[in-house]
């Protein structure tokens, strides 16, 4: 680890289970470039991998490996020449991977085939950076680190692999998300939910991994509504309003709340949240629970597209080494 | 009030809120710990996380394994006999507090606030017995109830960016223990020496959701010197 850049964390798919301990989530933002990443070095898809954000990561070679960088497009160079992301390449020792300017989107998967060691800390290796316990240490990378991967040696072979970029989500700067309405949409006013459906918002500066923060028109709770709701669980996507009526979407850190959720992102659009830079534009689009599952099955199969395409020869998860 | 039924709400196509009742108020509580712990019991692997919150039960599940409407007919089916789910015997903690100065930087204020003293409200703060709502906020974090009315204190106005570990506050009738540092913008009463959470510890959070809390004043000096007793818990 030569510079961490502005934020580079060890990230899985999440910590689950550890909800009724106030334990958040955490893992990856965008979980399809971090799954689909994970293929293309061979590895399980829910192995961990760094998510980097936005640019300035460099970092050094120690041993021959296959990577994989996925997700946005923060101008991957190796050893100074500019190179392809959602596709996997084999490194030697004395190699040079450089983040160099954001093109499109806030965040990429750098996946390692073999995965991550760092110990698992209550079922996940993800790091939970607001509280500094998991992946690396309990904290974001720095520089002088040495990040160890997982018997990479028995990936080599993976290398070449690549991901069909038409099934590449589009990373902008204005951005759709489908929604259901609620959990607590009757108790915003008509015009409130108007609002929501028609106007245009932008991303505030003060986002970060705790919530997107959006600026635009405001939205009001109905007049016979006390200013907050008594405390209960939140998932990440789920859009709350404070008193002063500016949308916050919540993300993988945040375990409850006592703000009202007017609505919620579909799982399928989940991913998209970790792509959003601040000023980027923003309007939602109310679905129903069959359009959100109609969506949540097209990104299952275009993963399944490319797992069937690697083949049962070569997807075999995380190997093991053979017995001796 | 508890409900005769579940009343359900729809977080995004993942998640189900179960409401047993309306407001605060251990009867509703308790219904919702039995849910938690009878569906928990269920151990599949198509409910991928379990929240228990005051009112509520938080179900995420994964939308690909089970359908919403196949996911009702679990809970329906656990809510119907709710009382064969008795979660175990709940533990009871004795939180040692070292209250005020800069342990307790909101006690001069809130004693202010209602016209008593700091030791009177240290009084009314240990004193009551308290119930675990819920743990939610940060990793550990027990929502307390009731405190006694005579302190109930609004929050601050102005949030702190830090409140240390082990710090406890109040916020109208909730009390509540930070087991990690973190923001908070309650009323910080005093602190406990006590670790609240430990990701190596399982379970990792000392509290569950139904346990019951005492406050124990203890002197500043013996913060420090403050060891955990190993037969208590």
């Amino acid at each position: 680890m030569i510079s961490p850049g502005l934020l580079t964390a060890v990230q899985d798919l999440g910590r689950f289970g550890q909800a009724r301990y106030g334990v958040a989530p955490s893992g990856v933002l965008d979980a399809f470039a971090a799954r689909v990443g994970n293929l293309l070095v061979d590895n399980l898809e829910s192995e961990a991998c760094l998510e980097v954000t936005l640019s300035g990561l460099e970092l050094g070679v120690l041993a021959d490996l296959v990577i994989a960088v996925t997700g946005a497009d923060l101008g991957l160079h190796i050893n100074d020449r500019p190179a392809r992301i959602w596709r996997s390449v084999r490194l030697v020792p004395g190699d040079l991977i450089s983040f160099r300017a954001v093109e499109f989107g806030c965040r990429a998967y750098l996946t390692v085939g073999g995965g991550i060691e760092v110990p698992v800390v209550l079922n996940s290796r993800s790091t939970n950076l607001g509280s500094g316990f998991g992946g690396f240490t309990g904290r974001a990378l720095q520089a002088g680190d040495i990040v160890h991967g997982r018997d990479p040696e028995l990936h080599l072979a993976a290398a070449g692999r690549h991901f069909d970029l038409n099934a590449v989500p589009a990373y902008a700067n204005d951005w759709r998300l489908r929604v259901l309405l609620g959990p607590q949409e009757g108790q915003f006013r008509q015009t409130g939910l108007q609002t929501l459906q028609q106007a245009v918002y932008s991303v505030s500066p003060r986002s970060d991994r705790t919530g997107i923060r959006l600026e635009g028109p405001v939205i009001r709770t109905r007049a016979d509504q006390p200013e907050s709701i008594v405390s209960e669980g939140v998932v990440a996507g789920a859009i709350q309003v404070p008193g002063d009526g500016k949308p916050i979407i919540i993300l993988n850190e945040t375990v409850s709340g006592g703000y009202r959720k007017i609505a919620t992102v579909i799982t399928a659009d989940v991913p998209l949240l970790a792509q959003m830079v601040p000023g980027d534009r923003v309007v939602f689009q109310a679905v129903t629970l069959w359009e959100a599952r109609e969506a949540l099955w097209r990104v299952e199969e275009n993963i399944a597209r490319l797992r069937n395409r690697l083949g049962s020869d070569t997807c075999r998860g995380s190997r093991t080494k053979p017995v001796e | 009030m508890c409900y005769s039924e579940p009343r359900y709400r729809l977080m995004g196509d993942r998640a189900l809120l179960v409401e047993l009742g309306e407001g605060i108020g251990r009867d509703i509580n308790r219904q919702v710990q039995k849910l938690f712990f009878g569906l928990d019991q269920l151990q599949t692997g198509a409910i991928r996380e379990l929240q228990p919150g005051y009112r509520s039960l938080m179900v995420v599940y994964d939308p690909l394994q089970i359908s919403l409407p196949a996911l009702k007919t679990r809970i329906e089916g656990v809510f119907r006999s709710l009382d064969r789910f008795q979660p175990p015997e709940p533990a009871h903690l004795q939180v040692p507090v070292a209250y005020g100065a800069e342990f307790g930087p909101d006690l001069q204020w809130v004693a202010e606030h209602h016209h008593l003293s700091t030791a009177e409200v240290i009084r009314y703060h240990s004193s009551a017995t308290y119930r675990v709502y819920m743990i939610g906020f940060t990793p550990g974090y027990p929502y307390l109830g009731e405190v006694p009315e005579e302190i109930a204190t609004p929050r601050r106005e102005t949030p702190r960016v830090r409140v240390p570990k082990g710090s406890v506050g109040i916020a109208q009738l909730q009390t509540g223990i930070y087991p990690v540092e973190s923001p908070g913008g309650w009323q910080i009463l005093g602190r406990t020496p006590m670790t609240l959470f430990d990701p190596q510890r399982r379970p990792p959070s000392l509290l569950q959701a139904g346990d019951r809390v005492t406050f124990i004043p203890i002197a500043h000096e013996e913060f420090d010197s403050w060891k955990p007793n190993p037969s208590s818990k």
